[in-house]
C-alpha cells in the first residue's frame, strides 16, 4: 500500500510536539477500565458537574426560556418558570437580532459585554471598555488567539510558571514559539522568586529568544496559590521593565478558600500603580463560566479583556474572531447571567445565593480535608489549596520505586499514578504534566469529588500509598503531621 | 520573595537599551522602558500570518455598514433607506427565519432538565420532545450538560449522528470516526494545523470559495493552490483544470496535501453531478491527496434534477475503503433548513487515516477539552429528526418544507431579478444560501474606481450600501479570474421583502450605470 496522503511521518512537527496530560495517558487508561466496568473517580479535570455538583437553577432557567422563546407567549409559563427568569431571558434575547440561532458580533452581543464591562468596574473601580471585551467558546479559545497573536516563530519567547496548566505549553508548541519557564517555589507555598524569573529571561535572551509575554495563573492551577497584592505589584513592575505583555489566567477569582489574600484582578493593581506603569504595560485578562461556583465548562462561556493593545492591534484580534464567525450564544448568556446574577429583592435571588454559598463552602471544606488527607500519608507532603479546584502534593518517591518505573519506560509520576489508578480507581493527572522541578514528583487530583465521598477516597488514597511505600521503600518516609 | 540588588547589571533589556532596571523604590520605574521603546504587542510585532489572513465576510463593507446602522438610530431619515438589509452573511435567523420548534423543545429541556419530572411540563412540551430529551439525557455522564464532556463529543450522540449518516448514504459510519466541533469552522482548521508544516505545504481550493479556507491556510502559513470553477458552464468543476493546477504547483516546489471541494457551492451554489464527484474521488486516490469535503449546505438543494450525495459514499459506492482514500466531511448546524448559527455545532467525519494520525487529531481536539454540550445535542437531532409517527413529525415536517421551498423560491426570484440587470449575469443558485452574479461594468466605472483605490467591486458594493442599505459582499473577497467583477449575496431576507429589495437593487443598478455610462 503506498504512503497514504496524511501519514504521521507528513504531519505538521508542532502537532507531534503538543503534549497535554489533562486528557492524556491517565485519562485514556481509565477509560478504557471504565469501559471494562472498574468504578472510575475521575479527578483528572476541573469539571464539577461531572462529579456530582448541581447547576445553579437560576441561569438553566433563563437558557431554557430562550432556546424556546414560544415558551414566553404561553400562559402556562409561570408554572414552571419563575418571573425574574422570564424577564431575563427577554432582557437577552432583545440583545440578539434573532435570538439564540443567529451569530452574532464575532467579539459577542454588545449588551453582554457591556454587562462583562459592569463588572469588571464594579469588581475594580475602574471603567472597563466593552469594545475591548472579547467573548469566546471558553477561555481556552481566547488564550489560543493571543498566543497565536503573539508568537511569530520559535524565537519568540513566552515566560510560563511552572506548574502550569499544559494549555500553555500545548498552544506554545502548536504555534511554535519557545516556552521561558519560571519555578513557582514549593517551599514558600508556590511563591513566586523574581530572581529566578530575571534569570530565565536571561538565559532565554542569550539564547536568541525575544521574551514577549508572561503569563501569571491567578489563582494557580495546579497549584491553588492566590497572589497577593505585593506580588501583583512586582509583576506589573517586572513586565514594564522587560517589555513583555502579562496575560492573566483569572479564571478561577471565584475559588478562593483563604481570607489573607482575597482575590484582585491585574489590571485593578495596573491602575492602582498609576501612570507611567497603568498607561504603557499592555495586559490580557481571561475569564470563564466552567469555573468558580458555577461550573458550567460544558457551555463554553468565556471572555479575555485587553487593556494597553493599541487600536490596529485590536482591530487584527476582532479580524481573526470574525473568521470563525461567533462564540455560540448560549454560553454568552451564561456568561452575562455569571456577571450580573439575581440581586437582592429577585424573586429568584435567595436560592440563587443559597446555591452559591452552598458550593463555594463545601469547596473550601474539601480543599482541607484534602490537604490534610495527603499530609497524613507516608512521603507525602502538600501545601494548602488557597484557591482553584485542585491539589498537587508531592510525592517522595523511593529509588526502588523510580527504578521499577524505568524499567517498564515510565516516568516515575505516571508510574505511580498507573498504579493508583488501577488500585483504587482514582484517575488523576503526573505532575509531569504540569511541569515540576527535576527528580521532585507530584500528581494533580480535583477537590471537585462529592463532600461525603472525600473520607472514603482519601482512605482509599492513603492505603495505597502508604502500601506503596512500603513496598517500594529504603528510605525512612515522613509526612507532615 | 527575593529581592535582588547587585545582579541589576546584568541583564540587559533585549532591545539594547542600558539596563536600568528598578530597585525597590518607585522612582526609578518611571525613567526604564515605556517611553524610549514600543510595547510588547504591536501591529509590527504581531503574527505575520495573522496579517495576512483576510475575511472578507465580516470585513470593511460590513463595518462600514455598521456605521450607516448606528447612524440610521441617531437620525433616522438620514438616508434613503429605513434599515441596512445584512445580504453579507448566511445567518438565516438575524434576517427573521424562525428555529425548528422540536429542536429548541429538546434543548430547552436538556439545558433545564429538572423541568421533566414535573407533570406541567406535558403542559408546554410536546410529548416526544420530553422523550427525546430523557433519551438524550441518558446518553449523558450523569445527565451533567454542563460537564466538558469526551474531547470528540458524546460517545452516545455521536452514535446517534453515525447511525443518521448510514441511512443518509446507506454506507456504514463509525462513532469513532467523528469528532464534535464548535461549528464545523474549527474542524476545518484542525485539520490545516496537522496538514500545513510550511508554505511549501499546499491545498486546492475551488476559486471562488468560502474564505475561511484561504484565511485558515493562511494562518497556518501555508499555500493556497487555486483551482478555477467554470462560470460558463454553471460553476461547474473541470477535472483537468484542477489537475493543471496540481501540477503547475508541484512544478514549483510546493506539496499538494489536500484538495477543498464545497458542495453545494459557497458562494456558487452550484451542486456536483455524481460524475464529477467520482471523477474528483479517483484523483484524490491517485494524486494522494486528502478531500476535505464541507458538506455543510446538504439540506440546501433547490433543483429538482439534482442531488446531494455526499462523498463518503461516492466513494463507498466505487468499492472504495478506508484504504483508498483520505475523506474529511464536515457538517454543521448553522445551515440548511435549521439555520442554527449561534449555537455553534458541527462535525467532520474522518475515513481513512492511520491510528497515529487519529491519535494526534484526537490529542488536538482534546486541548479545548471539548465543544459546547447544546451544539452536540444540536447537531445528533439534525442527523436524526422525528419519524412518521412521532408527535412533531407532521408540524416538524411543515416547518422544514416551508423553510425550503421559501429559500428555493428568493433563490430564483433573485436570480431572476439579477438577470434582468443590465450587464448582469448571474448563474442559478442550485444549492446553499447566495448568489454570485456578475458584473460587467463600464469603463468608466472601473477608472472610477480605480481613482480611489478600489477594487470594481467593492466600489460598486459600497454605492449599493449608501444608496439602498443592502449588505453584499465584493467577489474578490472569495476569488475570481482576474478581470472578473462579482458580489456575495444572500438569499436570506424574508420573501416579503425580496420585492421590495429587488426594486430597489434595479433603481440603484440603473442609476449606476447612467452614471457610469460610456
Amino acid at each position: 500500500m503506498s504512503p497514504r496522503p496524511l501519514d504521521y511521518e507528513s504531519l505538521n512537527e508542532n502537532v507531534k510536539k503538543v503534549a497535554y496530560a489533562v486528557r492524556g495517558e491517565l485519562y485514556l487508561r481509565a477509560s478504557e477500565l471504565q469501559k471494562e466496568g472498574k468504578k472510575i473517580i475521575f479527578t483528572n479535570v476541573g469539571n464539577p458537574h461531572a462529579l456530582g455538583q448541581k447547576p445553579l437553577t437560576f441561569p438553566r432557567q433563563v437558557v431554557a426560556l430562550c432556546q424556546a422563546p414560544f415558551l414566553l407567549d404561553d400562559p402556562n409559563v409561570g408554572l414552571l418558570f419563575p418571573a425574574d427568569a422570564i424577564a431575563r431571558a427577554k432582557h437577552y434575547l432583545s440583545m440578539t437580532s434573532g435570538g439564540l440561532g443567529a451569530y452574532s458580533d464575532s467579539r459577542g452581543l454588545p449588551g453582554i459585554r457591556k454587562e462583562v464591562a459592569d463588572f469588571i468596574e464594579r469588581r475594580d473601580g475602574y471603567p472597563s471598555d466593552p469594545e475591548l471585551i472579547f467573548l469566546t467558546d471558553g477561555a481556552s479559545k481566547g488564550v489560543m488567539q493571543m498566543l497565536n497573536t503573539i508568537i511569530r516563530n520559535e524565537k519568540d519567547g513566552i515566560l510560563v510558571p511552572v506548574p502550569q496548566y499544559p494549555l500553555y505549553s500545548a498552544t506554545i508548541s502548536l504555534y511554535g514559539g519557545s516556552l521561558v519557564p519560571y519555578y513557582l517555589e514549593e517551599e514558600a507555598n508556590w511563591g513566586l522568586d523574581f530572581y529566578n524569573i530575571r534569570q530565565s529571561v536571561a538565559v532565554a535572551r542569550s539564547k536568541g529568544i525575544t521574551v514577549r509575554a508572561m503569563v501569571i495563573i491567578n489563582p494557580g492551577n495546579p497549584t491553588g496559590q492566590c497572589l497577593s497584592e505585593a506580588n501583583i505589584r512586582e509583576l506589573l513592575k517586572f513586565c514594564f521593565q522587560e517589555n513583555l505583555v502579562l496575560l492573566a489566567d483569572e479564571v478561577y477569582q471565584q475559588n478562593i478558600y483563604q481570607d489573607e489574600r482575597p482575590f484582585i484582578s491585574a489590571r485593578k493593581i495596573l491602575f492602582d500603580m498609576g501612570p507611567p506603569i497603568s498607561k504603557e504595560v499592555q495586559l490580557v485578562s481571561f475569564h470563564t463560566v466552567s469555573k468558580g461556583y458555577w461550573g458550567e465548562c460544558g457551555q463554553r462561556g468565556g471572555y479575555f479583556e485587553m487593556t494597553n493593545l493599541p487600536p490596529q492591534t485590536v482591530d487584527e484580534i476582532y479580524k481573526v474572531a470574525s473568521v470563525s464567525l461567533s462564540p455560540n450564544v448560549p454560553g454568552q448568556i451564561f456568561l452575562g447571567l455569571m456577571v450580573n446574577p439575581p440581586k437582592p429583592g429577585d424573586i429568584s435571588h435567595l436560592k440563587f445565593v443559597v446555591e452559591s454559598k452552598a458550593v463555594l463552602e463545601s469547596l473550601r471544606r474539601r480543599a482541607h480535608i484534602m490537604t490534610d488527607g495527603f499530609n497524613s500519608c507516608r512521603n507525602v507532603v502538600c501545601n494548602f489549596t488557597e484557591g482553584a479546584m485542585y491539589s498537587f502534593p508531592q510525592i517522595c518517591l523511593p529509588p526502588k520505586a523510580i527504578e521499577a518505573a524505568k524499567k517498564v519506560g515510565k516516568a516515575p509520576d505516571v508510574f505511580y499514578c498507573l498504579k493508583l489508578l488501577e488500585a483504587t480507581g482514582i484517575s488523576t493527572v503526573p505532575g509531569s504534566g504540569f511541569g515540576q522541578k527535576e527528580g521532585v514528583f507530584h500528581l494533580r487530583t480535583t477537590i471537585l469529588p462529592a463532600e461525603e465521598e472525600m473520607p472514603a477516597i482519601m482512605a482509599s488514597f492513603k492505603k495505597f500509598n502508604d502500601e506503596f511505600m512500603e513496598q517500594y521503600e529504603d528510605c525512612r518516609g515522613y509526612s507532615r503531621m | 520573595m527575593r529581592r535582588f540588588a547587585t545582579d541589576e547589571r546584568c541583564f540587559s533589556s533585549d532591545l539594547g537599551h542600558s539596563a536600568h532596571l528598578v530597585s525597590s523604590s518607585g522612582a526609578a520605574a518611571s525613567s526604564a522602558m515605556g517611553s524610549t521603546q514600543s510595547p510588547p504587542l504591536t501591529f509590527d510585532s504581531i503574527n505575520p500570518k495573522v496579517l495576512k489572513c483576510e475575511y472578507a465576510v465580516r470585513g470593511e463593507i460590513v463595518s462600514h455598514a455598521q456605521r450607516l446602522q448606528q447612524e440610521l438610530q441617531t437620525k433616522p431619515g438620514s438616508y434613503p433607506f429605513d434599515e441596512i438589509l445584512y445580504c453579507n452573511i448566511g445567518n438565516p435567523q438575524s434576517l427573521g427565519q424562525q428555529p425548528v420548534t422540536f429542536f429548541r423543545e429538546v434543548l430547552a429541556l436538556c439545558d433545564h432538565p429538572s423541568i421533566l419530572d414535573k407533570s406541567e411540563a406535558h403542559a408546554l412540551f410536546s410529548s416526544d420532545a420530553i422523550a427525546r430529551a430523557r433519551q438524550i439525557l441518558d446518553l449523558i455522564p450523569g445527565r451533567a450538560t454542563g460537564a466538558y464532556s469526551h474531547s470528540q463529543g458524546i460517545k452516545g450522540l455521536r452514535d446517534a449522528i453515525a447511525a443518521g449518516i448510514a441511512a443518509r448514504d446507506g454506507f456504514p459510519a463509525n462513532a469513532d470516526d467523528i469528532f464534535l466541533t464548535d461549528g464545523a469552522s474549527p474542524a476545518v482548521h484542525m485539520m490545516m494545523q496537522l496538514l500545513i508544516r510550511s508554505e511549501k505545504d499546499g491545498i486546492l481550493c475551488p476559486i471562488p470559495q468560502y474564505p475561511l479556507y484561504s484565511a485558515s491556510i493562511a494562518l497556518h502559513g501555508g499555500s493556497l493552490v487555486p483551482y478555477y470553477l467554470d462560470e460558463a458552464a454553471g460553476w461547474g468543476l473541470e477535472i483537468s483544470v484542477v489537475k493543471k493546477q496540481l501540477e503547475d504547483a508541484r512544478s514549483k516546489g510546493i506539496a499538494v496535501r489536500a484538495i477543498v471541494v464545497i458542495n453545494p457551492g459557497n458562494p456558487t451554489g452550484q451542486v456536483l453531478a455524481e460524475g464529477n464527484q467520482r471523477e474528483i474521488v479517483q484523483f484524490c486516490k491517485k494524486e494522494g491527496l486528502v478531500l476535505l469535503a464541507d458538506e455543510v449546505y446538504q439540506e440546501n438543494i433547490y433543483v429538482e434534477n439534482k442531488k446531494f450525495n455526499s462523498f463518503k459514499k461516492i466513494a463507498r459506492s466505487m468499492g472504495y475503503g478506508e484504504k483508498d482514500l483520505s475523506l474529511v466531511s464536515f457538517q454543521s448546524v448553522s445551515k440548511g433548513y435549521y439555520g442554527e448559527c449561534g449555537k455553534r455545532g458541527g462535525y467532520m467525519e474522518i475515513t481513512g487515516f492511520s491510528a497515529d494520525v487519529r491519535e494526534q487529531i484526537y490529542k488536538l481536539a482534546s486541548v479545548n477539552l471539548c465543544s459546547n454540550i447544546s451544539g452536540q445535542i444540536l447537531a445528533s437531532l439534525v442527523m436524526n429528526t422525528p419519524k412518521v409517527g412521532d408527535e412533531s413529525y407532521e408540524s416538524f415536517t411543515a416547518e422544514k418544507n416551508g423553510i425550503l421551498s421559501s429559500l428555493a423560491r428568493r433563490a430564483k426570484a433573485l436570480e431572476d431579478a439579477f438577470n434582468s440587470l443590465e450587464g448582469v449575469t448571474c448563474n442559478k443558485a442550485e444549492g446553499a444560501m447566495y448568489l454570485f452574479p456578475r458584473l460587467h461594468l463600464p469603463q468608466k466605472a472601473i477608472e472610477a474606481a480605480n481613482a480611489v483605490n478600489a477594487a470594481p467591486d467593492a466600489f460598486y458594493a459600497r454605492r449599493l450600501l449608501d444608496a439602498t442599505g443592502i449588505v453584499v459582499v465584493p467577489g474578490s473577497g472569495f476569488g475570481q479570474v482576474p478581470g472578473t467583477w462579482h458580489f456575495r449575496c444572500t438569499i436570506l431576507p424574508q420573501e416579503n421583502k425580496i420585492p421590495a429589495i429587488i426594486a430597489r437593487l434595479k433603481a440603484f443598478h440603473e442609476s449606476f450605470l447612467g452614471e457610469f455610462r460610456d
